[in-house]
Parts: structure tokens; C-alpha cells; sequence
């Protein structure tokens, strides 16, 4: 407290021995801000001999709940050790607050929960990591279902929404994802062109561009990109929704929040990566092209002759082909964890954090999945 | 002597062409229980905000304290705020820390007390106000909406304020926990020399609580005075407030238990 608003007879509240024995004086203002040297001078009171104490309280010039709690503490506290006490002189307005006070302390049961141990810390860390994991598996099982659900009966698949979030997934994310792959195409452009040009393999630019883009770093970059965008937005959704009590809502009304919240958003990325892909392959080779000319003096016809071979079919439909997988593990895990959310605004600032995190990991593990299983085959 | 804890004088805000408030004024004493009534959208929480610093009128004055606060900075307000306790409608408590947090947060900020005296007093100011003790280490969303209305008390009465602001204190509360703040906000005036300024709808609490009322409408103070005086006033607004049928019911129960 700055000194300005601290009453200036907050030194002299005091608790000591009286004249006699058998007698303790308090004194000066029982407020919050002397609470913590009258505390100490409670403390360091002597063990009164006497079995009856008087505490005379007529000096005390003011009180609050937080002086009132003390002296009642400290009575209590006298009490226990067998001393019959008799308070004595506290204005008429303070002892009503004792006694609100005594009143409300005597109904609340003192409960105190220690704090856990390490033991059981780990414990709740394992269990919650399991159950967690085990509701991702339940959620996409659910989810499955629902879209089995859904094309058996086409007619209640919800276009509006798939719509929507084909635009806002897909379209309005074209700028983002088309320049920095643009960007990517450069880089690579320009760190492979020194070493090409050492061995005098220009020409090579264009598989290196070229295979690279299309088969691994377009296809990843683009869902990097969308787990940021639009996997956050979807867990910050449903997790504010959830907060507000609007899912509860949609089941009250008989909407399952599955079909109305989740298939749309699955099937709009599913729809709407695998065209961003396109677009990013596109806009990385243009970038690799920019980049060939004044490094490697490749001209832009040279380079698009090359392309056909360089990039196989095979190559390029493996490369969108994982779009559509990345697509459903960022919708999936991004509404999985907006249900997650448990009623505070803390609450979902995590889980979407928690979404973005897991889907980029996810991406990145099915890719290298994918690299594997490819080489297994042969492709 | 001056003894009016809140002043306020040709108070005018507008919301773009919205007139809120024409020309309001009125004063809280020392130690009484000031309730501001009026129907919904008619400022009564617009005022609320003002007087506490949160939101600033077109023109006017309104003296806390004896101490200008239009046109004050969060900076300046500070001393001010150390000396009221404010309740909102919804709680506002902060979702992150649990109850026992949010009440020791403000002391941390505030008194210099050892921690373990600190969560002592938390204890204590939630006792206060009626939440059983397991309330403490819950979380706001773990709360029913009557004991996230405790806590929001509870955590503004942490410093022990000369002056409190309630907003709505028993909207959304069943009868019985609502009977229980009214008379916890008795009880708190009547051992602490509080000083109360309340927003509310709840007829009952205030025949049982409040010493004068004011009825905001039209922008501007369409009467003040006790519940009794106002029963009797013969602004057709006024009467349609007191005596709808709800607030026929309210005041034969307080005439019953006279």
C-alpha cells in the first residue's frame, strides 16, 4: 500500500498482555493492512497461566472482516488450550461483525485437499495422455460413421456449410499458400543451382524443383499452412460454442453437432486441399522457373519442355493424393479438440494451440508414413 | 460535513443518437444502501460503468470520494478502486484460477501478507458470503450460477472496500440463495458501515435492503426516495413499476413481515 491511504493508526494496532495476568488488550485498527504485524505479535504471545482470561477490546478504533477474522482466530485458538474467555468493551458494530463472522467460519467445515505427489502426478499425466488419445480414436470411429451416415442418404448432407468452408478454407487461403510457395520454389531454385552448376547439370534444375515441389514439400507446405489457418479456427469455434453452451443447444433441438459442425468442415478441406495443392505446385515451379533463368540461364521454355519429364504422372498424383488425407487428420483433429474445450476461456485458447500442434505432427508422421510405404512399393 | 459518498451532477451520455442520460444527478450517503432501478436499456448499468471509471460520459460530474472521476486514467483511478469493491452481473470471475485464486489475487495485488495468511483470509472472505469451504480450490465453471454470484461477492469485499458496487447481485438466483445475499448485504453494512450502490431488478431485495432507491427512465431521475415513499408516487411510470403484479406481490410481503 502506498503510505497516502494507510490510516495512520494502523501502527498501533496491537495485541499484548494487560495490567494483570489474566487480562489482554487489543488495540488501534484491526484492518487488512495491519494483519500481518498484528499476526506476528499474536504469535509471539506469551502462554497465559490463567484458566480465565479477559480481553478488554475497548481501545480497538476500528475493524474490518479481516481484524474481526484474527481476534476470532485467536480466541478460538485460546480456547482450545482450555482458557475461558471474556471479551470485553468492543464496540457494539465490531462485535456484530465477530459474531458474523464466528457464524459463518463454525458452518464451513474445514476441508483441505494436499497438494498431489509426484507419484500421482504422473499417474493423472499418463491417464489423461491415454484417454486422450483414446478419444481421438473414438471421435474419428464417430465421425467415420456419420459420414457412412450421410452417404447412405445423401439428401441431408448440409451444402451451405460445405460451401462456406470451401471459401474460407480454400479460396480466401489462396494468397498465403500461393506466395510462400512461390517463395519455397526460389529457395530451392537458388540452393540447388549452386551445386548444380559445379557439376555443370543445369538442366537438372527442373527435377530437383520440379519433383521436389509436387511430390513432398507443396503438398506439406499447403497443410502446414491450413492446420494454422483453418484447423485453429475450427477448435476455436466448437470450443467457444461449447463454452456458450450452443452445442448443448443443437442436441436440445435434435442436430447432431457431428453432422452439423464437423462432416462440413471434413468434407470442405477434403474438397478444398487437394485444389490448393494444384494451385501451390503451380505456384512453386513458377517460383523455381523465376529463379533458373538468371542463375542457370535455364529459359522458360527449356524448363517447361524438361517438366514433362522430370515429373512423372505417377509422381504427381502421389503428391495431391496425400492432400486429401492431411485434409481430413487437420478437420478431424482440429473439431476433436474444440470439443475438448471445458467451459473457460483459458480453455480454448489450449485446445487450439493444442489442435494446431497435433495436426502439423500428425501431417508430418503420415508423410514420413507415406515416404516409407512408398519406397516399399517401389514408387 | 460532507457525508455523500457518491455525487452526481447533469450527468449526459449518448450513445451515437441514443439519449441515455439527460441531466442526472442524484447522491449516495455514508452507509446506505443506494439501489438504481429502471427497466431494461435504460442506463442503469451505463451509470454503474461511469461511476467506476470503466466508461466515460458526453459531460457531467461524478465526485467518489469527494474526487472527480470523469475523465480520469486507469492510472489515477487506482487509489479509488483500492476503496470500492465491485460485483458485475455475470461474475466476471477469471475462468483460469479457481475461486480461492481469485479472491487472493486481489490481496496479493494489494495488502502485504504472507501466503499462507493470504489463502487464510481468502478462506475467510468466502466463508462470508455463504460458500462452503470444498468452493475454494473449484473453478468458476465448476460453480452453479448462485455460488459464482458468492465468489464475485467474495472477491469483491477481498480489500474490505468503504464502498461496494453491486450490478444485479441476485439476478439468476433461486429465492432462497437470493434471501441470503440481501441479508449478507445487511449484515455487511450493518458491521462494517458499508456504503452500497446496487443495479437490480429483484423488487424483493429491495423492500428488504435498500434505504432509498432511485427510478431511472426517459434518461432522466424520475424519482427518489424509500421504497415507501416511491409505493405512494404518482408518476405513471413509477406505479407501473411498484404496481405490475409482481410488484404487488413483493410489497405485500414486506408489508406482511412488518
Amino acid at each position: 500500500m502506498t503510505p497516502a491511504t494507510t490510516p495512520p493508526e494502523d501502527d498501533s494496532a496491537d495485541i499484548r498482555p494487560g495490567a494483570t495476568p489474566a487480562e489482554l488488550r487489543c488495540s488501534g485498527a484491526w484492518v487488512l493492512h495491519a494483519l500481518a504485524s498484528l499476526e506476528r505479535r499474536v504469535a509471539a504471545l506469551p502462554v497465559p497461566a490463567e484458566r480465565e482470561l479477559r480481553i478488554d477490546a475497548s481501545a480497538v478504533s476500528s475493524m474490518d472482516t479481516s481484524g474481526a477474522w484474527l481476534l476470532h482466530r485467536t480466541m478460538r485458538a485460546l480456547e482450545a488450550r482450555g482458557a475461558t474467555l471474556r471479551l470485553e468493551g468492543l464496540r457494539p458494530e465490531f462485535a456484530t461483525l465477530l459474531e458474523l463472522i464466528a457464524a459463518r467460519m463454525r458452518a464451513q467445515r474445514p476441508t483441505e485437499a494436499g497438494a498431489p505427489g509426484m507419484l500421482e502426478r504422473v499417474g493423472r499425466g499418463a491417464w489423461e495422455g491415454l484417454s486422450g488419445a483414446l478419444g481421438l480414436l473414438a471421435f474419428v470411429g464417430e465421425s467415420t460413421l456419420a459420414v457412412v451416415r450421410s452417404l447412405a442418404n445423401p439428401r441431408r448432407i448440409r451444402w451451405r456449410p460445405i460451401l462456406y468452408n470451401i471459401q474460407t478454407a480454400g479460396f480466401e487461403a489462396l494468397p498465403i499458400t500461393g506466395l510462400l510457395s512461390f517463395l519455397l520454389g526460389i529457395v530451392i531454385a537458388y540452393q540447388g543451382a549452386e551445386q548444380l552448376r559445379r557439376v555443370g547439370a543445369n538442366i537438372y534444375i527442373v527435377d530437383l524443383v520440379g519433383l521436389s515441389m509436387v511430390r513432398e514439400l507443396s503438398p506439406l507446405i499447403t497443410a502446414i499452412i491450413v492446420a494454422g489457418r483453418s484447423g485453429s479456427a475450427y477448435a476455436a469455434q466448437i470450443g467457444t460454442m461449447k463454452v456458450t453452451e450452443e452445442i448443448d443447444a443443437l442436441r436440445t433441438i435434435g442436430v447432431a453437432p457431428l453432422d452439423l459442425l464437423v462432416l462440413p468442415k471434413v468434407l470442405a478441406l477434403a474438397i478444398a486441399l487437394p485444389l490448393l495443392t494444384v494451385y501451390t505446385d503451380v505456384m512453386g515451379i513458377l517460383g523455381g522457373m523465376v529463379m533458373a533463368r538468371p542463375q542457370l540461364g535455364v529459359s522458360f521454355s527449356t524448363f517447361i519442355d524438361r517438366l514433362g519429364d522430370a515429373v512423372s504422372l505417377t509422381s504427381y498424383l502421389i503428391g495431391v493424393g496425400k492432400a486429401p488425407v492431411f485434409a481430413v487428420i487437420i478437420a478431424l483433429v482440429g473439431c476433436y479438440q474444440g470439443f475438448q474445450v471445458t467451459g473457460s476461456a483459458e480453455s480454448v485458447g489450449r485446445q487450439t494451440t493444442v489442435s494446431v500442434v497435433q495436426s502439423i505432427f500428425l501431417v508430418i508422421l503420415t508423410d514420413a508414413l507415406f515416404s516409407i510405404a512408398f519406397s516399399w512399393f517401389g514408387l | 460535513m460532507n457525508d455523500a459518498v457518491i455525487e452526481i451532477e447533469r450527468l449526459n451520455t449518448r450513445f451515437g443518437s441514443a439519449v441515455v442520460h439527460r441531466d442526472v444527478g442524484f447522491s449516495v450517503r455514508r452507509g446506505e444502501i443506494f439501489a438504481l432501478v429502471g427497466a431494461s436499456g435504460c442506463g442503469k448499468s451505463t451509470l454503474l460503468r461511469e461511476a467506476i471509471v470503466l466508461q466515460r460520459p458526453q459531460s457531467g460530474s461524478i465526485r467518489v470520494f469527494g474526487q472527480e472521476v470523469v475523465g480520469m486514467d486507469d492510472e489515477q483511478a487506482l487509489p479509488l478502486r483500492r476503496r470500492w469493491g465491485v460485483m458485475f452481473e455475470r461474475g466476471a470471475l477469471f475462468s483460469a484460477l479457481t475461486v480461492r485464486e481469485n479472491v487472493s489475487m486481489v490481496l496479493e495485488e494489494h495488502a502485504d501478507l504472507s501466503a499462507a495468511l493470504r489463502a487464510e483470509v481468502a478462506a475467510v472472505k468466502i466463508a462470508l458470503t455463504g460458500l462452503p469451504a470444498d468452493a475454494g480450490p473449484k473453478y468458476p465453471s465448476e460453480l452453479s450460477g448462485g455460488m459464482r454470484k458468492r465468489a464475485a461477492l467474495a472477491r469483491a469485499m477481498a480489500l474490505d472496500p468503504e464502498l461496494l458496487f453491486l450490478d444485479e447481485p441476485t439476478a439468476g438466483l433461486d429465492p432462497l440463495s437470493a434471501t441470503g445475499i440481501d441479508e449478507l448485504v445487511r449484515h455487511l453494512r450493518d458491521a462494517l458501515g458499508l456504503t452500497i450502490m446496487m443495479v437490480t431488478h429483484d423488487l424483493d431485495l429491495l423492500w428488504r435492503t435498500a434505504d432509498r432507491v432511485a427510478v431511472l427512465g426517459d434518461g432522466r431521475i424520475l424519482g427518489i426516495g424509500t421504497m415507501a415513499e416511491l409505493s405512494r408516487s404518482d408518476d405513471p411510470l413509477i406505479h407501473e413499476y411498484f404496481y405490475g403484479p409482481r410488484g404487488r406481490a413483493a410489497r405485500e410481503q414486506a408489508w406482511n413481515r412488518k
